[in-house]
């Protein structure tokens, strides 16, 4: 059997990758894949966490996947919305432009 | 009775209450009937009262407990008695006559509900504060009055030197309710109780140092609000008020507040020869000193001001001596007289279509026949001629003097009236006689006022032609002594009967005033060119008299500038520097740091998002570092 430590490799790996891109990507739309990204991280991490449990029971990191998965359809479609009025604004997607808030 | 008593003050303070409230939608220039209606229902009530009282009843109600804690008790109560009853019918005659005048003299005035929405007020106020029966409500409706007052005459506020006048009013007779105040604390503290028949009482376990104290306290607020000496600068200027009120208040009522209220405490101030005398001298001099002042003025009011000043100084000579009822005497006589004085120049004023300046005035007789006439008959009251109702009080006033020792008083007193009479007289011949001295289209303009006017100096000039006849007869022992014999019972000195000496002395008097009345006649109307010789020939003392003392301009030099001085040194130095340097401070604080803070909102989500990361990190490397 697999050890606990390569699936957690795994989703560690997946987590930084997608932090990495949601801080450097100028991208709206890359910025909101790699937010994907990290929650899949996670959705792994429970998965081998419910399954290497010392008291085993089924469906029980399952669960969270499905919450996750569900919210995170929710917010790609948010997201992507977002996306598409931004460009029809601007003609551009860039992180970097949007500052209007800043103090 | 008790409704009777209970009626007079609340019947004008409804009307108050309706007409101020409803008077600038509704009623608008009918305003008047209804405060008309409410004072005359007053005036009729005070008969009613006067009748009884006379008869020999006498009420001293506790109506309801005000105040109950611990020892400290007051009752909201009414006196009744020959003093109260006195006082009442005279306020009620001249408020009920002001009123019926103020239609004419405020007539198509803007504010015109308003005013008599505040009479209504001044005569509930009044009447309280003749019927309280206890110190602290006495003191309450003092304040009241004070309040009417100061509205009216800042009535038309717009005027700049009319709310100046209001205010300087109001402020001086702060200085003397200070007074009243601490001696009413003083009475409390020294005897346990507020209510005049429990103080009176207990009169004689007062020291005597106590007495006096308490005493020249409550001295202090009568010097106030009956403008003595050197409190006395807020009458001259309260003339700016429409003249009915100048009539109404500031000459034939609240003036008189303070006497009555001297005369109320006879009592206490019987048993302090220190307060007496004071009470005498101040007032004898405020008598000659505000007589010399109105000698020289030419504002019509102004010289009718300082006449009034004087009248009352005259009061509290008698109070001083003992002559309690010569002074209440002199109060309801000049109370009528002056009261018709007053509505007699406001009647000129209205005939000239607004000036007092005497100066521009003459040759009125013709024009204002009733006026003139009514106007004659209150200046001789008030000069002493024979038979008027100023010749017994005023004899009787001096009478007193001498009789109690006091022939210095006496002697002032009499210059006093000489002066007296040739002011008044001034007046009459500069007004009435001669040649007129304004403009052509003033005197073309210049009619007889209308009746509600004239019909009120009628209805006066009786009373201020008779009620000599009517209460002074015999002399100093009249009617009014026998009525107020039992006020002044313990108090008053020992009778004399009216002998030779008393004839000479009213004989005196008589001639001093005729002699005072034909020296205005050489001065004014004979020789009209004396007057500026006499002017230049006095020199000093007719500038002093012409700039009132100048004591104005010493408040101003020793009080007011400096007080204001201080002010704005602690705006400028304190205010400024200190508390808005500390509000500033704490504000350029706040600013500062957020300047300094202001970078980290730089708006870019993904600067936003890296520094979450790090603050992740530094947590799971604290909590790494912790575990091992």
């Amino acid at each position: 059997m697999t050890p606990l430590q390569n699936y957690l490799a795994l989703s560690i790996a997946l987590f930084a990758i997608g932090a990495w891109g949601v801080l450097s990507r100028r991208n709206v739309i890359l910025v909101v894949m790699c937010i994907e990204l990290m929650m899949n991280s996670i959705n792994i991490a429970l998965v081998a966490f419910s399954n290497y449990s010392p008291s085993p029971a089924p469906g029980r990191g399952e669960v969270f996947v499905f919450f996750i998965f569900a919210l995170a359809a929710a917010e790609a479609a948010v997201g992507l919305a977002i996306a598409i009025a931004l460009y029809r604004l601007r003609q551009r997607l860039s992180v970097d432009e949007l500052d209007e808030m800043k103090g | 009775m008790k409704a009777a008593v209970l009626l007079i003050p609340l019947l004008p303070l409804a009307s108050f209450f309706i007409t101020g409230l409803f008077g600038k939608r509704y009623f608008k220039e009918k305003s008047h009937y209804l405060s008309i209606a409410a004072v005359a229902a007053s005036w009729l009530l005070s008969v009613y009262v006067i009748v009884q009282v006379e008869r020999g009843e006498e009420l001293s109600w506790e109506i309801y407990s005000w105040i109950a804690a611990g020892s400290f008790k007051v009752d909201i109560g009414m006196l009744v008695d020959q003093l109260t009853a006195v006082m009442l019918l005279v306020v009620a005659t001249v408020g009920f006559m002001v009123h019926v005048y103020s239609v004419g003299y405020m007539h198509g005035d803007a504010g015109y509900y308003r005013f008599f929405a505040y009479l209504n007020l001044f005569m509930f106020s009044m009447f309280m504060l003749i019927l309280a029966n206890n110190f602290l409500l006495l003191y309450v409706f003092w304040e009241a009055v004070g309040l009417c007052s100061y509205l009216l005459i800042s009535f038309w506020y717009h005027k700049k030197s009319a709310a100046n006048a209001g205010t300087k009013a109001f402020l001086t007779n702060r200085v003397g309710d200070f007074g009243f105040g601490l001696g009413v604390m003083l009475i409390f503290v020294s005897l346990g109780t507020l209510s005049y028949n429990g103080v009176f009482e207990q009169v004689g376990r007062l020291g005597t140092g106590t007495l006096t104290a308490i005493c020249l306290l409550l001295f202090m607020g009568a010097m106030g609000k009956s403008a003595q000496f050197p409190l006395h600068v807020w009458l001259p200027d309260a003339m700016e008020g429409p003249t009915p009120v100048s009539s109404l208040i500031h000459a034939a009522t609240m003036v008189n507040a303070g006497v009555y209220m001297v005369a109320r405490s006879s009592p206490l101030f019987y048993h302090s020869s220190t307060a007496m005398f004071v009470v005498a001298l101040t007032g004898t001099f405020t008598a000659i000193f505000a007589a010399s002042i109105g000698l020289v003025q030419n504002d019509i009011k102004k010289v009718l001001a300082y006449s009034t000043v004087s009248q009352l100084g005259y009061m509290f000579t008698a109070l001083g001596v003992g002559a309690w009822a010569a002074g209440m005497f002199h109060l309801v006589a000049h109370g009528f007289f002056k009261g018709l004085l007053f509505l007699c120049s406001g009647s000129v004023i209205h005939a000239m279509g607004g000036e007092q300046d005497m100066r521009k005035m003459g040759g009125l007789k013709n024009k204002t026949k009733i006026t003139y006439w009514t106007f004659v008959i209150g200046a001789l009251a008030i000069s002493g001629f024979p038979g008027l109702a100023g010749f017994f009080s005023k004899d009787s006033v001096l009478a007193g003097a001498f009789h109690g020792g006091y022939w210095y008083f006496w002697l002032i007193g009499l210059l006093a009236a000489f002066m007296t009479a040739f002011y008044m007289f001034r007046l009459i011949f500069m007004t009435f006689h001669g040649k007129f001295r304004g403009k052509q289209e003033v005197l073309d303009h210049a009619h007889e006022s209308p009746p509600s006017m004239w019909v009120p100096l009628v209805v006066l000039a009786v009373p201020a032609a008779l009620i000599g006849l009517a209460l002074g007869l015999p002399p100093e022992n009249g009617h009014i002594d026998h009525l107020l014999e039992p006020v002044f019972e313990a108090v008053r000195g020992e009778a004399h009967g009216f002998g030779l000496l008393d004839g000479g002395l009213m004989t005196l008097s008589a001639l001093i005033g005729i002699a005072g009345i034909a020296l205005a006649w050489l001065f004014y109307v004979k020789r009209t060119d004396l007057p500026e010789k006499a002017g230049a020939r006095a020199g000093v003392f007719y500038k002093l008299a012409l700039n009132k003392y100048y004591i104005d301009e010493i408040y101003f030099a020793v009080i007011i500038n400096p007080v204001m001085a201080l002010g704005r040194g602690l705006w400028k130095y304190f205010d400024i520097a200190v508390i808005d340097g500390f509000v500033n401070g704490a504000a350029r604080a706040a600013r500062n740091v957020g300047k300094w803070l202001r970078p980290t909102q730089s708006g870019r989500v993904q600067a936003y998002m890296f520094t979450m990361f790090l603050g992740l990190l530094a947590l799971l490397a604290a909590y790494w570092l912790l575990n091992h």
